[in-house]
């Protein structure tokens, strides 16, 4: 009835015990909250059924937010652990334990934490950049954030009932297959991924017809700002990589569950096949992830050096160079596999060829940046800490990109030092300088600027003091999720600094927190009654902060590059002419949708083949039921639209 | 009166704008749908070899049956293309007709390619038995499970058009059905190609 789902499954350490009950009592606080406020309805109504991009992308970023803080706890185990477990030491965690946490790591930072926030960017910012109301198709959006949200909550699902995945972010075969993980872990895994990834497909979909059929008139693709151009080469990675995950994933599902032999050390099954599909994902992922970092610097250099973006054209080239060339270098990822010498060299060659196009993104933001006249304000201040970090871990993977060379640095941790410089230095610094950017827009309030600047330091100088040592500790010869090492070594002094490292990020983490709740509380000070709160050059700052449901009350009309800064120039006062205007209906149909997906998901992983049923039933009852509903719309008349501008007016008078 | 006919003129013109998206969303999921088949191709590109002591295709299959299948299938789409054309005209009865024979073969494809799957079980040959059998359940059956999504679409639509008649909407999805219909005939003939007449070579 249950299939492998019994009471031991509920049996966990006091680690484990203390994330459940934080969830827990996080969960009940947020309800507990509503209640009081009588609120239930307004979050329904508003936000949980809503289809409109901006609370859609709000939403996206509160999970990613909560979920980096569910991976940077992981993170500061792990530091704990082998900072302590040294000799006689065992530290704080048993060896399987140690295993999960990492692969929980890397999966959470990278499905939930970083595509979160990369999807509530692409929410909140590419609709208003490209002067249009919505999105091409906002039920699936809103259907992509559910799928998305399934996913992350089938992971956390995982720390209180079974366990999770210990086979590392990417669970290799033959370890991740039944013979070796028998547990749920692994399936967790799977079936959050797919659950989140199909997500993220249909997202990929739905902002590229976005970009390619909405933009405002006149808006030709060369004159799209540049974030949008990031996007752009995003989306085409996701389009052509998620569907290989999809498979991917579903052939270790099937190896699983039906006993096949895609993967299996016997049988006819080839683990080698599965590291070449998983990369070849997995390669694109990367650039998925900091190609819209790269767009949001972009934008930010340009507007705090007042200046238009130096070398547009070669920028766009170059993204174009990185998505082709981000295809052509997956086998870099295990040139040990032993593909043979000219294999390997090909996808040598072709990784350091990459250093080319971000060579050139990096100089055109240093020209921009040249005789300008630059402000320091907390993006730009994000935005520094990246062209250094980033150009030093670009080139350590220049570096490995040298086969040879990869073979000693291969699996230590110069390689992991070497990929969180990029993630952390590039990704997570991208996308915090695009918070803190886009908040005004968002929200009509400016953050912190002074708490801000401490989060910043922190971040950077922790981030210093946790790599550093790492790249080091790899060069002497310490390999990637070690739970345990001899004191002979020599490595516990370096362990030591990483993990004060990570310490000093969290007191950035801190400030962050305390920047959010203290901004909250000063909002009255720091709102942003223009619209344009740092002298923005693109449509996102033509319209209110925050914009009106309709993002747009007459829809502009674009004649050149940076539209706003030459709207500005020749700002017309003819009173604007309002027109009728259609908006999509809310609907609590994408969250049942996400809701059967998550059953679905739940009874694969613990074999409860009546529970997997309904959950499929469910999802396809739910799409049909959608597709009779014609007309979901409803019209917002010229006269409330004009009533509505001038109260958001007033507001500011 | 001038007025509301401009009014009318805008409104179609903005629906064509709004078709046009939607269905080129469309192509871009096929895309997708592309590489997804593309990739379990490459997978059974690499374990055709690898039978483990178990039959090959050679052994297994009956190319008669296969061209069977095919055919019933190349005639499915063709029955589909002809539902369109019936759609563009208005004819509510033809499309009704055209797409339920749309409906009987592709159904009659799905039954012959479960008894092919059944026998193959039945005989000791499931997934389970090597690595080129798990490529080929999966890769056919990857199939077959766009040709159930499609029928389930195709019921649906058939009942729709019957109590609304060929509605703007009913058209626009009857245009992609039949593109996704096309599109699993396209990848069948692959499938044919690939994995039959190479495998029973």
């Amino acid at each position: 009835m249950l299939g492998r789902l019994t009471l031991n499954s509920l049996h966990h350490t006091p680690i484990e015990m203390g994330g459940v009950a934080t969830m827990v009592i996080a969960g009940l606080a947020v309800i507990a909250l509503l209640t009081y406020k009588r609120r239930w309805k307004w979050f329904y109504g508003e936000w949980l059924t809503t289809v409109d991009p901006k609370r859609i992308g709000v939403m996206y970023i509160v999970v990613g937010l909560v979920m980096l803080l569910r991976g940077a706890s992981d993170a500061a185990l792990m530091r704990t652990q082998q900072a302590t477990s040294v000799g006689a030491s065992h530290g704080i965690l048993s060896s399987d334990q140690f295993q999960q946490i990492v692969s929980a790591h890397g999966t959470i930072m990278i499905f939930f934490a970083a595509m979160g926030l990369m999807f509530g960017l692409f929410n909140l910012i590419v609709p208003l950049q490209i002067g249009s109301r919505d999105v091409a198709f906002p039920f699936l959006n809103a259907t992509s954030f559910w799928l998305f949200f399934a996913g992350a909550m089938l992971v956390n699902l995982s720390l209180a009932i079974g366990d999770f995945g210990a086979a590392g972010w990417l669970s290799y075969p033959p370890l991740s297959e039944l013979q070796y993980s028998p547990g749920v872990g692994i399936d967790y895994w799977i079936w959050a991924l797919q659950i989140a990834g199909i997500g993220s497909l249909l997202s990929g979909i739905n902002f590229l017809v976005t970009i390619l059929r909405m933009r405002a008139s006149g808006m030709t693709l060369m004159k799209m700002p540049m974030f949008c151009w990031s996007v752009l080469g995003s989306l085409s990675l996701i389009i052509f990589a998620f569907p290989i995950l999809t498979v991917t994933l579903t052939l270790l599902a099937l190896d699983r569950t039906l006993g096949m032999h895609f993967f299996t050390a016997g049988g006819g099954g080839n683990a080698m096949m599965y590291v070449n599909l998983i990369w070849a994902w997995g390669h694109p992922e990367v650039y998925i992830l900091i190609l819209p970092a790269f767009g949001v610097f972009s934008e930010v250099v340009a507007t705090f050096s007042s200046k238009r973006l130096f070398g547009y054209k070669s920028m766009v080239w170059a993204i174009w160079a990185i998505v082709l060339l981000s295809f052509l270098v997956w086998l870099h990822h295990f040139f040990t596999m032993g593909a043979g010498a000219d294999v390997n060299a090909f996808f040598g060659i072709m990784t350091m060829l990459i250093a080319v196009p971000t060579g050139v993104k990096i100089f055109n933001w240093l020209f921009t940046m040249y005789r300008g006249r630059i402000r320091f304000s907390t993006p730009m201040l994000w935005f520094l800490g990246f062209v250094t970090t980033f150009t030093v871990g670009g080139m350590a993977g220049v570096l490995m990109a040298v086969p040879p060379a990869d073979f000693q640095l291969h699996n230590s941790l110069f390689l992991v030092a070497h990929f969180h410089t990029m993630i952390i230095g590039g990704v997570v610094f991208g996308y915090f300088a695009g918070l803190t950017y886009w908040f005004p827009k968002v929200f009509g309030f400016k953050l912190n600027e002074r708490l801000g600047r401490y989060a910043f330091w922190c971040w950077l100088v922790g981030f210093l003091f946790a790599f550093v040592p790492l790249y080091i500790l790899g060069l002497m010869g310490a390999t990637r999720r070690l739970d345990h090492y001899d004191p002979s070594e020599g490595w516990q002094g370096l362990f030591i600094v990483a993990a004060v490292g990570v310490s000093i990020i969290a007191l950035g983490v801190f400030f962050q927190i305390l920047q959010l709740i203290v901004s909250v509380r000063q909002r009255h000070q720091n709102i942003d009654t223009s619209g344009d709160p740092w002298g923005g050059r693109t449509l996102e700052w033509a319209t209110t902060s925050p914009p009106q449901v309709y993002n747009f009350a007459v829809l502009p009309e674009v004649s050149t590059r940076d539209a706003f800064w030459e709207m500005k120039k020749t700002r017309d006062v003819a009173k604007p002419r309002y027109k009728d205007i259609m908006m999509p209906k809310n609907t609590p149909l994408p969250m049942l949708i996400a809701i059967f997906a998550f059953t679905f998901g739940f009874a694969i992983v613990w074999h409860i083949w009546w529970l997997a049923a309904i959950g499929l039933f469910g999802v396809i009852t739910t799409i049909i039921v959608r597709s009779t509903n014609e007309e979901p719309e409803y019209k917002i008349s010229a006269a409330r639209v004009a009533k509505m501008e001038a109260a958001a007016r007033e507001r500011y008078a | 009166m001038s007025q509301t006919a401009t009014a009318t003129v805008k409104q179609t013109s903005e629906q064509r704008r709004n078709d046009e998206k939607t269905i080129f969303g469309f192509w871009v999921y096929l895309m997708t749908d592309c590489v997804l088949f593309a990739s379990l191709f490459a997978t059974f590109a690499v374990l055709r070899n690898n039978t483990f002591g178990g039959p090959s295709g050679h052994e297994l299959f009956s190319l008669p049956y296969v061209l069977a299948e095919t055919l019933i299938l190349l005639t499915s789409s063709f029955t589909a293309g002809l539902g369109i054309l019936s759609a563009r005209l208005g004819k509510k009865r033809q499309v009704l007709i055209w797409f339920s024979i749309t409906f009987l073969l592709g159904a009659a494809f799905l039954a012959l390619e479960l008894h092919e799957f059944a026998n193959l079980v039945h005989e000791g040959n499931s997934w389970r038995r090597s690595g080129f059998l798990s490529a080929f359940f999966t890769l056919v059956g990857t199939h077959g499970l766009h040709i159930t999504a499609g029928l389930i679409w195709m019921a649906v639509m058939l009942l729709r058009v019957r109590q609304t008649g060929l509605t703007h909407t009913n058209v626009k999805r009857l245009t992609m059905l039949s593109l996704f219909w096309h599109f699993l005939d396209v990848v069948w003939i692959f499938i044919f190609t690939i994995v039959y007449l190479m495998g029973a070579a």
